[in-house]
């Protein structure tokens, strides 16, 4: 065994990549349950590609065959139904993982220097990612499938100039046809998965190479070993963390297969029910909401009304709402990584935040009505102050008089608009236009009397909670 | 080898004018793949004039039917149905139908039409694609008392008058797009062609 393992070794690193990437990578001895999902969106993703792979021997991509394969595979393929409806709750499963691993890298400031390109590959793999789910929802091609993807098409169509030619080449007919069905497929099973592995092997590479950073947000490789020259607050990621993510996994797994044989359509949030009609080119079902991954950002389209007969800005608006992850790692101004030695100011921002994206997406999925259309513009309002207003917020030197109390104002006439908007009683002409911009200049004015946040200094090692 | 007796000037150049050409060529083949995703000779041969029997709608209805993939209405307007259309033009977004990118120009017109009683359209909302439900009845429940009788688009609450003109304030933001078509008979009409081409 030895000798084989030394003819291997003599021609390719086996044991040198083994001992580089798992038996002596240090990884911070402090990781805490948030570090489960990196591991746990490796796992999805494996569990995707197979899956993947036994749906394709029995899919056909053709409009007229499309719906009644699916059928085939649910009713007629031996145990086909389990392999789709694992491949269909992976694709909620990986959202969620990578929304829970993204969340991760924003408390514990992961994205800062010296991080920077992980967190780029990162949000390169969030965006193939989600292309993939869209291009894989019109596969079954049902009326959900057809109108969803005829809908998103068109939003390419509202770019200035080149957008009616952009959305024909997209879907290569001036509808949604089969012509738009194969080549999504094409996109589904060929192109993205290649780009989507090798973005996770640069993601990976490059965070070997600095190494993974911790709820302390200490940098381990600055105090090391004078004899071993290890890190001292680190351990090797074989055997200690992948015994660690085993245990991750397996909670995870008991959770996932609970859906997948419980309750694979999760309500209609996994699988929506007018997904089981086949698609009619003809015929618009009666409300269309996207997949639960994509609500946020369809709310944030819906909450921008057209400007100029043009219904871009919105488009636009979404696209940006995603877009500025990528600049994260140069809006943070503080200090420190870690949320544990954030001040209040922050973290407020950091809640608000959470609650904008939750309520957004909760948002996506209603109709359009003119009360849900205002709280989408005001919590639109404070997704993209988070961002924006950090280079503010974040740097502990300004000199401000107030803290984060006058988020309580932007607050409060936010809930006092609501009201109104949800009893229609308008006590003033424009009352309401005219609360949205105190809340919005609530925000605006925020650098000229908006105090830093002030940080506690970072600890030398790593602790312990 | 060592650099030292090297022309590095020289080398510079090859190397930007070998990149520069190998950068063309590139190019140069990424067209065909691009360009294979426009649509097909098949799919633009799709996109041949339907003709439509109009003899057989009754007054009232609505007749559906597919160009170019996309559904094409045709409704029999009445008479009360034509009254009603010029009584809101202050509702409307473009009442005169002044933006020419959506119907030909021998349909700018009050009723968007070549004849008055047959309305013509893409059943396409200019929003974002779905296609508008056909909601005649005059006052309907929920779409308010003032509700002359149109389309009414379930996607993002888009309202349509009988002539497809949109009302203010919907998310989309022209009329519907009126096909070119041209009366082949007194009840035959062919949709995708007109008398100018």
């Amino acid at each position: 065994m030895d000798k084989l393992l030394a003819w291997v070794d003599a021609r390719f690193p086996l044991t040198a990549t083994y001992k580089a990437h798992l038996s002596e990578y240090f990884a911070p001895k402090n990781f805490n349950f948030w570090y489960f999902f990196g591991s746990l969106a490796l796992l999805v993703l494996v569990i995707q590609i197979v899956s993947g792979i036994f749906l394709t021997m029995h899919y056909k991509p053709d409009a007229d065959l499309a719906f009644a394969s699916v059928e085939y595979i649910m009713r007629d393929v031996p145990w086909g139904w389990l392999i789709r409806y694992i491949h269909s709750t992976g694709a909620s499963a990986f959202f969620i993982v990578v929304y829970l691993h993204m969340f991760r890298g924003l408390i514990y400031g992961s994205y800062r220097h010296p991080r920077e390109l992980i967190w780029i590959f990162g949000v390169l793999i969030f965006l193939v990612l989600m292309g993939e789910a869209f291009f894989g929802y019109l596969l079954p091609w049902g009326q959900m499938s057809y109108w969803g993807a005829q809908v998103i098409v068109n939003l390419f169509a509202t770019v200035p100039f080149i957008g009616e030619d952009l959305s024909i080449l997209i879907r290569g007919d001036f509808v949604v046809s089969d012509a738009t069905l194969n080549r999504f497929f094409a996109f589904h099973v060929i192109a993205f998965p290649l780009v989507l592995l090798g973005l996770v092997v640069v993601h990976l590479v490059a965070l070997h190479e600095v190494g993974s950073n911790n709820p302390d947000g200490v940098e381990i490789k600055q105090n090391k070993d004078p004899v071993t020259h290890q890190p001292v607050d680190g351990i090797p990621f074989h055997p200690y963390y992948t015994v660690k993510d085993i245990l991750g996994v397996v909670v995870f797994l008991m959770v996932f297969s609970a859906i997948v044989f419980f309750a694979p359509e999760m309500g209609g949030y996994f699988l929506e029910a007018n997904n089981f009609i086949p698609a009619d080119p003809l015929k618009t079902p009666e409300h269309i909401a996207p997949v639960w991954y994509f609500t946020p950002y369809y709310a944030v389209l819906r909450a921008v009304p057209p400007i100029f007969g043009s219904q871009f800005p919105g488009v636009a608006a979404m696209g940006v709402a995603v877009m500025i992850f990528f600049a994260l790692p140069w809006l943070d101004k503080a200090k420190v990584k870690s949320i544990r030695y954030r001040g209040a100011t922050y973290k407020w921002f950091l809640a608000a935040f959470v609650v904008a994206f939750i309520g957004l997406g909760y948002l996506g999925i209603l109709p359009a009505t003119p009360l849900y259309t205002w709280i989408s513009r005001i919590l639109s309002v404070v997704y993209f102050a988070f961002f924006l207003l950090m280079p503010w917020y974040t740097d502990s030197s300004r000199p401000g008089k107030a803290n984060a109390k006058w988020f309580l104002i932007a607050l409060v006439v936010s809930a006092i608009g609501v009201v109104l908007n949800a009893a229609q009683a308008k006590p003033l002409p424009y009352l309401t236009e005219i609360l949205f911009f105190i809340h919005v200049a609530c925000f605006v004015l925020m650098p000229f009397y908006l105090k830093g946040d002030q940080t506690k200094p970072e600890p030398q090692r790593v602790t312990f909670k | 080898m060592s650099d030292t007796n090297v022309d590095k000037s020289k080398r510079r150049f090859l190397v930007m004018a070998s990149s520069a050409v190998g950068g063309i060529a590139a190019a140069g083949t990424a067209i065909p793949f691009v360009v294979s995703m426009m649509p097909s000779a098949r799919a633009l041969a799709a996109g041949a004039p339907v003709e439509v029997d109009l003899s057989k709608i009754e007054p009232g209805a609505l007749l559906t039917v597919e160009w170019r993939g996309k559904p094409v209405w045709i409704v029999s307007r009445t008479k009360e149905m034509l009254d009603l259309l010029g009584k809101h033009d202050d509702k409307l977004t473009d009442p005169q139908s002044d933006n020419s990118n959506q119907q030909p120009d021998y349909c700018k017109n009050p009723t968007r039409s070549i004849k008055p009683e047959y309305l013509i359209a893409v059943g396409i909302c200019t929003h974002l694609g779905c296609s508008p439900t056909y909601r005649k009845e005059v006052g309907a429940a929920d779409l308010g008392a003032d509700w002359p009788g149109g389309f009414f688009c379930p996607c993002h609450g888009s309202r349509f008058d009988l002539a497809a003109r949109v009302f203010n304030g919907s998310p989309a933001p022209t009329n519907l797009v009126i096909p070119p078509h041209k009366y082949l008979s007194e009840s035959k009409v062919l949709i995708g062609e007109d008398t100018k081409a």
